[in-house]
């Protein structure tokens, strides 16, 4: 993990020891999580988009930027972010339907948002002219820290809970 | 919120889809001395945000909006903030005019057919606001991962490097032996290599030039010539053209070489 730039996914880590066992391999990382969180170190194991990653600790942000070492990645626009939590909640989903719910254009921040690879077409929806579909990807999961998409609160769970499902959102929903 | 608000450039009025509206309140407030001057601003992220924002300002219910008051801080706010000429906004404030038109439209109270205009507003509306509860939570772990580093920096989206060939020579001779067994007829030739007489050559060309001030391709070289000939020709013209003795002019792509005694060649 230490040698990777990337998460690496726990079945990938598995395979490397094929003698362990998933429970052996949990307690593992479980072992080794503990020891970097009470041990003083400077960086942690986390789980992220169904791997494992090391990272520096958020305390030290200042300390790396000071030094030079490294540059934190750009900060998404709010129209990219309005953008990709529509996708996230909504994938797959078509261009048409994402327009639908900000109000506004989105062919820009879809290009950007593919070019950061936070976003890829999935498909094609049944519709006419069979506009492509946009699904969120893995690096979307690391740059948010987040160990699956069902991390994100459900729908119904979001402080402003929409009261009544109209038929309308319910066929605005693709149906590949 | 009261920002001056500078739209530039002048946003085109109808097909302008990829035209990015930048939300104010996202942007790293200006602090960084580099960069003092904010070109394109725009306070919302598009007309669903201005009229969650002029609701939120009213304090009115968002299931009973008071459609001809907001309708009209719309369309004064859009003016204001010279967003008149945009597409998106446009096409709002002509959808809050047209639900204010029909709630005008006398009904009769006691009808359960008449359906609200405003319910689809309504419903876009809660939509959006949840989508912005999303965004939010989104900013802050983004927010918080970003400030993590993991071991090395690399740019996203590289290629890892084609691992180095690895082949042993018999490897590689049973495959030659592969594909020479799937090709049914193998066409091999001998090559046989011909000497090629430049030196003949040159001694032609000198001795056309001897009588002659310009000369063509075709009298140092016989139409039927055998490659090795012409090969040997077109060395030998451009050796003497190297030692300056001779001059090549072709007119045009296609045309047929002049070729014609250096003059100072001819001095000396």
């Amino acid at each position: 993990m230490f040698a990777s730039a990337r998460p690496i996914p726990v079945d990938e880590l598995a395979a490397l020891d094929p003698e362990a066992s998933p429970a052996a391999l949990q307690s593992a990382l479980d072992e080794l999580r503990l020891q970097y969180d009470t041990a003083g170190h400077g960086v942690e194991l986390v789980e992220v988009g169904g791997g494992w990653q090391i990272l520096t600790r958020a305390e030290y942000t200042e300390a790396i930027e000071r030094a030079q070492l490294a540059a934190r990645p750009h900060r998404l626009s709010g129209a990219s972010l309005e953008t990709l939590a529509i996708i996230a909640y909504r994938q797959p989903i078509g261009r048409a339907e994402i327009e639908e719910i900000r109000g506004v254009a989105v062919g820009s921040v879809l290009k950007s948002l593919l070019e950061r690879g936070l976003i890829d077409v999935v498909g094609r929806a049944e519709g006419l002219g069979r506009p492509l579909l946009y699904g969120t990807t893995p690096i979307f999961l690391e740059q948010f820290a987040l160990r699956h998409l069902e991390e994100l609160p459900r729908a119904d769970e979001l402080a402003i809970a929409l009261r009544t499902v109209s038929p309308e959102s319910a066929t605005a929903a693709p149906n590949a | 919120m009261d920002i001056d608000i500078l739209i530039e450039p002048a946003l085109p009025a109808t097909l302008d889809f990829d035209a990015p509206v930048i939300d104010a309140r996202r942007l790293e407030p200006p602090t960084d001395p580099a960069a003092p001057f904010v070109i394109e601003l725009s306070q919302f992220s598009g007309p669903l945000d201005l009229l969650l924002s002029l609701i939120r300002d009213e304090q009115v219910d968002i299931y009973d909006i008071p459609i001809a008051r907001i309708a009209e801080q719309f369309l004064a706010r859009i003016h204001a903030m010279q967003l008149d000429q945009a597409a998106d906004y446009l096409e709002m404030a002509a959808r809050l005019l047209r639900i204010k038109a029909q709630m005008l439209l006398p009904r009769n109270e006691l009808d359960d057919a008449w359906e609200d205009p405003r319910a689809e507003l309504v419903r876009r509306l809660l939509e959006y606001q949840q989508m912005r509860e999303v965004v939010d939570l989104l900013e802050r772990l983004g927010e918080e991962r970003r400030g993590r580093f993991a071991r090395a920096y690399i740019p996203q989206q590289v290629a890892p490097p084609a691992a180095p060939l690895a082949l042993s020579l018999s490897e590689l001779l049973s495959a030659v032996d592969r594909v020479l067994r799937v090709a049914r007829e193998p066409a091999i030739h001998d090559v046989v290599a011909r000497p090629l007489d430049v030196d003949g050559a040159i001694a032609t060309v000198r001795a056309v030039l001897e009588l002659r001030a310009t000369a063509r391709w075709r009298d140092v070289c016989p139409p039927s010539a055998p490659p090795w000939q012409v090969l040997s020709a077109l060395l030998a013209l451009l050796e003497l053209a190297r030692r300056g003795e001779l001059r090549l002019a072709q007119l045009g792509p296609f045309a047929s070489v002049l070729i014609s005694r250096e003059s100072a060649s001819q001095a000396a």
